[in-house]
């Protein structure tokens, strides 16, 4: 239990132990540490980011979703209107082709009336003709009373 | 009995102590030195006369080898470190650094890159030489007695002490080298003039300069006994746990040659106190280290 150079040997193997410590055992063992640590906080992180960013996807893909149904719904109501539009316009071009048809017929009707008329209007001095002949027995002179069938025939 | 106990007691607490003997000094088995050299002390009287030119082979062999070890095995930890996930040793030195990163975070509030490591040594170190407390007291120095005698020397001079830290020696190179940290960081925070300031400057401190300078001298004798009261007392509290601890240990295996109910009654309390121990050696690495790393704060200090 003296005190003797024990105490400068202790000491000069503390600082080498100190120095070796310092030199080759702490830096090396907490950098190991600290990345670690950074990595798995980065690791969270990434997860993390992730997770927000499937949660945003999924958002967006929802919201797609239901545009897509609105305009696929629209879509589908313009082509009802559009196929009212065609049906109505349809209907309407089919009722004035027929009002056309109506009109042409009349006209042609009124035509053949007309024509009919005046067939008959011709032949009618003939006839009257051919009549009163039969019935004076004499043939009339045409020319003669030409004027008075005339009159007859326009008074038709 | 009674002469044989102190005996064993004693051979148990000398150092194997080797130095120098000048010439003329009468041995104890003896003879007489014809000049002055080296050798190894035979008896505690003559590990005294060496004076302060001798070494405790043991205590510094064991401290040595201990350190040299730890660090041998924190070293190669260190060189396989890998930033995965950590593995059996790795771990282990992990969670140490941790604790001590962690002890040093809280304790210590200045930078100083030489504080951290230098507490993970301290505390390993100062575990590791206490541990040697727990190695049943007679199994290496009675192995050590044969080794020595088989090599042709008196098995009675065969001294080995296997517990560094009951060296006052040991206990105070460390606490001597904390000391000699903290005046050094003390100078190099605050100047010459601040730690002079500080040791003169309080408790007693008055605004009127006169008054202030009868004060000086006072406050300079509160604080230097303060100051050397600190390494003085990290040195003497970690020596005086485990000498005694050892003490114990030595007073219990005194009933080993007491008869067979004695020796069994012994052996309980060898456990008994081993396992009392376990604690006490934790503690007082850890107390030594949490001081250190508190007074490198206080000398980082600036007021």
């Amino acid at each position: 239990m003296n005190i003797n150079a024990t105490l400068i040997g202790q000491i000069i193997a503390f600082a080498v132990f100190v120095w070796f410590c310092m030199k080759f055992v702490w830096p090396p063992l907490i950098n190991a540490m600290q990345e670690r640590a950074k990595k798995i906080a980065d690791g969270l992180d990434a997860a993390n980011r992730a997770e927000r960013d499937l949660k945003l996807a999924q958002e967006k893909a929802t919201s797609q979703m239901r545009e897509a149904k609105e305009q696929a719904a629209q879509i589908i109501e313009q082509a009802n209107k559009r196929a009212n539009q065609i049906i109505d316009e349809a209907k309407e071009s089919a009722r004035q082709e027929g009002e056309r048809l109506k009109v042409a017929a009349q006209a042609d009707i009124e035509q053949e009336v007309n024509r009919a008329k005046e067939n008959l209007r011709l032949q009618v001095s003939t006839l009257a003709v051919a009549g009163a002949s039969k019935i004076l027995e004499t043939s009339i002179d045409v020319e003669k009373h030409n004027a008075l069938l005339n009159k007859l025939a326009e008074e038709l | 009995m009674a002469g044989n106990s102190t005996e064993y007691i004693k051979h148990h607490l000398t150092n194997l102590t080797y130095g120098e003997l000048p010439a003329g000094y009468e041995r104890a088995d003896g003879t007489v030195m014809a000049e002055s050299s080296w050798t190894l002390a035979q008896t505690s009287q003559e590990a005294a006369d060496m004076g302060f030119m001798a070494l405790h082979l043991d205590s510094l062999g064991w401290s040595i080898g201990l350190g040299a070890l730890i660090m041998f095995l924190f070293w190669r930890a260190a060189k396989k470190a890998t930033t995965g996930i950590p593995t059996g040793f790795q771990n282990f030195v992990e969670i140490l650094v941790e604790f001590v990163d962690n002890t040093v975070k809280e304790g210590f509030h200045g930078r100083n890159p030489i504080v951290a490591p230098l507490s993970l040594t301290i505390f390993c170190w100062v575990f590791m030489m206490n541990l040697m407390d727990l190695v049943p007291v007679d199994i290496i120095p009675k192995l050590f007695e044969l080794g020595f005698s088989l090599a042709g020397g008196d098995p009675h001079h065969a001294y080995m002490k296997i517990v560094p830290s009951t060296d006052p020696n040991i206990t105070m190179g460390l606490s001597l080298t904390v000391f000699a940290m903290m005046i050094y960081y003390s100078i190099r925070v605050k100047g010459i003039g601040g730690f002079m300031g500080e040791l003169t400057l309080h408790p007693f401190n008055v605004k009127n300069p006169f008054i202030q300078a009868l004060f000086v001298p006072v406050n300079f004798f509160l604080e230097s006994i303060a100051l050397i009261a600190k390494p003085i007392s990290l040195a003497l509290r970690l020596f005086g746990n485990m000498y005694a601890g050892e003490m114990i240990f030595i007073l219990i295996a005194l009933l080993f040659s007491a008869g067979l109910a004695l020796g069994l009654l012994g052996g309980v309390l060898q456990w008994a106190w081993a396992v009392f121990h376990i604690l006490v050696i934790t503690l007082q690495a850890f107390i030594f280290m949490m001081l250190t790393i508190v007074y490198l704060s206080m000398a980082h200090e600036d007021h």
